[in-house]
């Protein structure tokens, strides 16, 4: 009887420390036990500046997966990403990098295409556009020389100051 | 001049000697591992003694450090505006540094005092001399259950500490101060990641290991320096345990944040 008692004292304890942990580590730690709940795609961009690896991938604002690792390519950057099972890219999706808010992290935005035709696992997005360079900006903002930049919204902002 | 000299090479030698001493006890510990008196009802029991009857303990300072935390932080982070990043700041600090060094302090001083005292009344009392005259190992039989107790123990309740504070910290900057419930979730989980948990685990581990080698070992020979085997030596040798462990948790937590970061 009185070991039966120790026995379920250290149970209800061993049982409280492991739910804690794996909160800890699955909710909190994002700690991948199965493998089978993403997939991988990869994206060859001209300058990913200031992003960073475990960085959010989103479609439309929402989170679809994270930045897996960042390599160089031929002078180029390529980004290996792991995108959720349940969402499925079109051939012709376009990944741009972008920033949260003026001074916040970088992320990749994927906006959706047309095409009907998924991109498999293991396979690559063809469009994609560098982060805006906002040095660059101030720069060509500072020498009035914006409003030949192709963007229009960029033109308007820096014709206004003019 | 030379009894100077010579007072200088004592200290080195006792020194030398203690550090060897120590090295030694902690092997035949280990070594305890596989031999025979069997350990699963007394390693039970001391995971009944460091674990379940810590919890209390435990679940309060993880509440109260959680709940401060909150609020200092609600305070410092509402002058730059930025009260949404109050749940990484919470999570990270108790994950990463509160969690693993306040469970390992209180379980020192709850835990291992206790332990210390215990050995060292078996020691004055020559309880051990009989079991090395029975035949009975006395550090297979006495000190690695304790040691395996601690390395079940601390971890899990070094968890239990975390998600406990963490709950404390939503509960002040949620509740009381009014940041938003979810910017406090979402900024704890965008910001742990699973090398914080790792870094806290291998912390409890190590911390874990050092507490129970430590006051243990004071215990064990308790009154070796002096001499003099009597009460006074036992407070003495928990005193020293209590501090030296203490002391060597919050120096190891530096190096191993240090080597992990």
């Amino acid at each position: 009887m009185d070991r039966k008692g120790l026995e379920l004292s250290v149970g209800v304890f061993l049982l409280i420390g492991l739910l804690c942990l794996a909160y800890l580590s699955i909710r909190l730690g994002d700690l991948q036990l199965f493998g089978g709940a993403d997939y991988r795609v990869e994206a060859v961009f001209s300058n990913v500046a200031g992003l960073k690896e475990k960085a959010a991938v989103t479609m439309a604002g929402v989170n679809i997966g994270q930045v897996e690792r960042i390599g160089l390519q031929d002078g180029r950057a390529r980004v290996e990403m792991r995108i959720n099972n349940g969402v499925k890219l079109e051939q012709d999706v376009i990944a741009s990098i972008k920033t949260m808010g003026i001074i916040g992290d970088k992320y990749i935005s994927i906006s959706p295409g047309a095409d009907d035709e998924y991109i498999p696992s293991g396979g690559a997005i063809q469009d994609t556009q560098p982060p805006l360079d906002i040095e660059n900006l101030l720069g060509k903002f500072v020498f009035g020389s914006v409003d030949n930049n192709k963007s229009s919204g960029q033109k308007e902002s820096g014709g206004d100051k003019k | 001049m030379i009894y100077l000299v010579r007072k200088l090479g004592a200290i080195a030698l006792d020194l030398i000697e203690g550090l060897g001493r120590m090295g030694m006890f902690f092997f035949r510990v280990i070594r305890g591992v596989g031999r025979p008196p069997g350990k699963y009802l007394s390693t039970l029991k001391q995971v009944q003694f460091i674990g379940t009857k810590s919890f209390f303990v435990i679940g309060f300072t993880a509440a109260f450090t959680g709940m401060v935390l909150g609020l200092q932080g609600y305070y410092t982070l509402s002058k730059f505006g930025s009260e949404g990043l109050l749940g990484s700041a919470v999570g990270l600090s108790l994950i990463r540094e509160l969690g693993p060094v306040l469970t390992a302090l209180m379980v020192t001083g709850r835990a291992g005092s206790a332990m210390c005292a215990e050995i060292g009344i078996m020691r004055i009392e020559e309880q051990i001399d009989a079991l090395e005259c029975m035949a009975v190992d006395p550090h297979s039989y006495l000190i690695t259950p304790k040691l395996i107790a601690g390395l079940i123990a601390l971890p899990l309740l070094t968890a239990f500490c975390d998600v406990l504070g963490i709950f404390g910290g939503y509960l002040i900057g949620v509740q009381l101060l009014g940041v938003s419930g979810g910017a406090f979730m979402d900024g704890l989980t965008s910001s742990v990641v699973w090398d914080d948990v790792y870094m806290g685990i291998v912390k409890s581990f190590c911390f874990a290991v050092l507490m129970i080698w430590i006051c243990t070992y004071k215990g064990y020979y308790a009154g070796l320096d002096e001499g003099n085997f009597g009460p006074e030596e036992v407070s003495w040798a928990t005193t020293q345990a209590v501090v030296y462990a203490s002391i060597s948790i919050l120096v190891s937590d530096y190096i191993i944040t240090s080597i992990l970061l």
